[in-house]
């Protein structure tokens, strides 16, 4: 989502009175969903997978979800708390463009999800893969490949687990926790409530961030409704509102000596609009943190009919958004503890000044545990493909089951770990540059795994030179935006097209400067007639359903016939 | 691979994955469409067009993948019955 929202420091001296009924209530919810987190290893377990000891039980969930359960995890997973917090900051700090693209993104993320996921649902059940990247190592037949896609999907996912942090950071600041002087203490409720997470994910698995969605969607439902309920109103209704926001974004900023953004975009901000919508779309179930979210279901159908469900959560987004307008009428102001503008605060202050304290806690409540949601499932994944095609592939080939489980659990502390040095060592805003890098880093994985879906036309090699070539143009392109009120690199995620003047979504070129190598290559390998013809699966494992069998039973029912 | 490759359905018909495509392509041009919409009239309720419309595109593309998924789950159920139907005749 949309960065460098930090503002001018404008110093207004702040020390935030700690707000008690807001803070209580959010204690007693995030307890309560802590218990959750502790009892959910014992949701769905038979006696004899207690303990959760292999990838399936403990990094997928036991593959059962259904529709409900998975229409609450995955909602949990792909709408997080940095987004809540980001999306409406961004209308807030600069308009449209940099923020409401979420819609139309997250509107043709299901059509998208519709028509991939089934295929690598199927694909995986049949073979018992648990990452994208065993699917194209199967595939391709190549280790360098998988490891490829395990490397992009871990290093993406890190900046974005410490951006969960983030979020849970605006709302203890806003709750008037961490400001005190000593640093430590400052960072000590983000500490404690990592631990916490950390230790029910560990016992817990999948099923814990699966359960624990379900509280928070209903929070995060009520919140939302009311607040659409009752603040337009409170505002003098939408045409003030979107009068406020006009005049506040029109206004010049004098750093550039332009707008700082528009209600609704000019000509020139139509290409970046839909291409930052798509290639997100695009990029989105790329994640490892979303994959394991579909192969956690029970059938090939049940991804299918979450995609005519799950855009709920996108009107409920919309909204959000709109509240970084209202929040401009209501002139709320997002002052951080070191006294700047901080427009990430934006939301989480509109609540706490507009409702009573207990109504405030019930939203910064939801928000908080907004992110432990989507922290848990993406430390889940980044450990998974650390087991699976990285651990397995290259260290130790014959891994049981339960070695694999021991060894994603033990890695799963240490992601969470290394994403609370990151926020805490680094600034806020290189978490947000790496998340946007990651962005754009992850849509390179897409032609490997999303053209493997449906032929083995692409040479491997061709494949890799592609996603090599896609990452060296988005770093480079992203390091040279350099951002004008600050003049900071990664100044933001659009750049001219080449050869043009058309600004687009840098993420969305380095992927069309990929496929085009990977095909070129292909055709190119092809003509000197190099070998590439390694591949596990079959025609028949892309339409398989929970009811057929699986590979290894095949396998073992059939084992003396040759080919 | 030692089995032999045992189709797990069927041989597919055109008409239904035509139809369904023709759904999901909408579901995803339309949105994206940007001079279509970025327009501030007609207001809906004080909000410009450009912002209800993307709304209301939240709903028409959920029901437009509705559609698909009804027409998919019975091209599906039949490709998978052929199948069975085959097996039990052996």
């Amino acid at each position: 989502m949309s960065a460098h929202l930090l503002a001018a420091a404008t110093a207004t001296g702040a020390h935030r009175p700690v707000n008690w009924t807001a803070l209580i209530i959010v204690i007693v919810l995030f307890v309560l969903v802590a218990v959750i987190g502790f009892l959910a290893s014992r949701w769905r377990t038979d006696a004899s997978a207690r303990g959760l000891h292999s990838l399936d039980e403990w990094g997928l969930g036991g593959r059962g979800f259904g529709t409900w359960v998975t229409w609450f995890l995955l909602g949990g997973d792909l709408y997080t708390a940095y987004t809540f917090v980001a999306v409406p900051a961004a209308m807030w700090a600069s308009g449209a463009v940099s923020g409401f693209f979420a819609v139309p993104y997250t509107v043709v993320l299901y059509p998208i999800v519709f028509v991939l996921m089934s295929r690598l649902w199927s694909v995986s059940h049949r073979h018992g893969y648990v990452t994208p990247a065993d699917f194209v190592g199967g595939r391709y037949g190549s280790r360098w490949l998988s490891l490829a896609i395990a490397v992009t999907g871990i290093v993406a996912t890190m900046p974005y687990i410490a951006l969960q942090l983030v979020g849970i950071r605006s709302v203890l600041t806003v709750l008037g926790l961490g400001s005190g002087s000593n640093a430590f203490m400052a960072d000590l409720p983000l500490i404690i409530a990592f631990v916490v997470l950390a230790a029910y994910t560990y016992t817990g698995g999948l099923r814990a961030p699966a359960l624990i969605a379900i509280v928070k969607d209903v929070l995060i439902y009520i919140a939302i409704i009311v607040a659409i309920a009752y603040l337009p109103a409170h505002f003098g209704g939408w045409a003030g509102i979107f009068d406020a926001a006009d005049k506040k974004l029109s206004a010049t900023n004098p750093a550039t000596g332009a707008p700082f953004g528009a209600v609704i975009p000019g000509v020139t901000g139509f290409n970046a609009y839909w291409t930052l919508a798509l290639g997100s779309a695009m990029a989105l179930f790329m994640y490892p943190h979303s994959i394991t979210g579909v192969l956690a279901t029970k059938s090939r159908n049940t991804i299918r009919r979450n995609a005519v469900y799950l855009p709920l959560y996108s009107l409920m987004l919309g909204f959000l958004a709109l509240l970084g307008y209202v929040a401009i009428k209501a002139g709320t102001n997002p002052v951080d503890t070191n006294g700047a503008i901080n427009a990430q605060l934006v939301v989480p202050q509109l609540f706490l000044d507009t409702f009573p304290s207990w109504f405030s806690g019930v939203a910064l409540a939801a928000i908080a545990i907004g992110a432990l949601v989507p922290a848990a499932i993406m430390s889940i994944a980044a450990s998974n493909l650390f087991t699976r095609n990285i651990y397995r592939d290259f260290f130790k080939k014959d891994a049981t089951p339960k070695h694999e489980a021991n060894v994603s659990k033990l890695v799963s502390l240490i992601v969470k770990v290394g994403a609370l040095v990151f926020v805490l060592g680094l600034d806020q805003s290189s978490a947000i540059n790496f998340q946007l890098l990651g962005g754009i880093w992850i849509l390179q994985t897409f032609p490997a795994i999303v053209a493997g879906l449906y032929t083995r036309w692409f040479n491997k090699w061709a494949l890799l030179v592609g996603w090599a070539a896609g990452i060296l143009y988005g770093t480079i392109t992203a390091y040279d935006v350099v951002n004008p009120a600050t003049h900071a690199h990664f100044g933001g995620s659009i750049a001219a097209f080449p050869g043009t003047s058309t600004t687009v979504y840098i993420g969305v070129t380095a992927f069309l400067i990929n496929a085009v190598i990977a095909v070129l290559g292909t055709l190119l390998l092809r003509a000197f007639r190099v070998k590439d013809t390694a591949d596990a699966t079959r025609p028949s494992d892309f339409g398989a359903d929970e009811d057929d069998p699986k590979v290894a039973e095949i396998e073992r029912s059939e084992p003396l016939l040759e080919p | 691979m030692s089995a032999p490759d045992v189709p797990t359905r069927g041989p597919a018909r055109v008409a239904p994955y035509l139809i369904s495509g023709i759904l999901v392509a909408i579901a995803i041009v339309m949105p994206l469409t940007v001079p279509l919409y970025a327009r501030a009239t007609p207001a809906l309720w004080g909000l410009p067009f450009f912002y209800w419309y993307q709304l209301l595109w939240v709903f028409i593309a959920a029901g437009l993948l509705a559609v698909a998924y009804a027409i998919m789950r019975k091209e599906d159920r039949r490709r998978r019955d052929a199948v069975r139907g085959q097996e039990a005749g052996r």
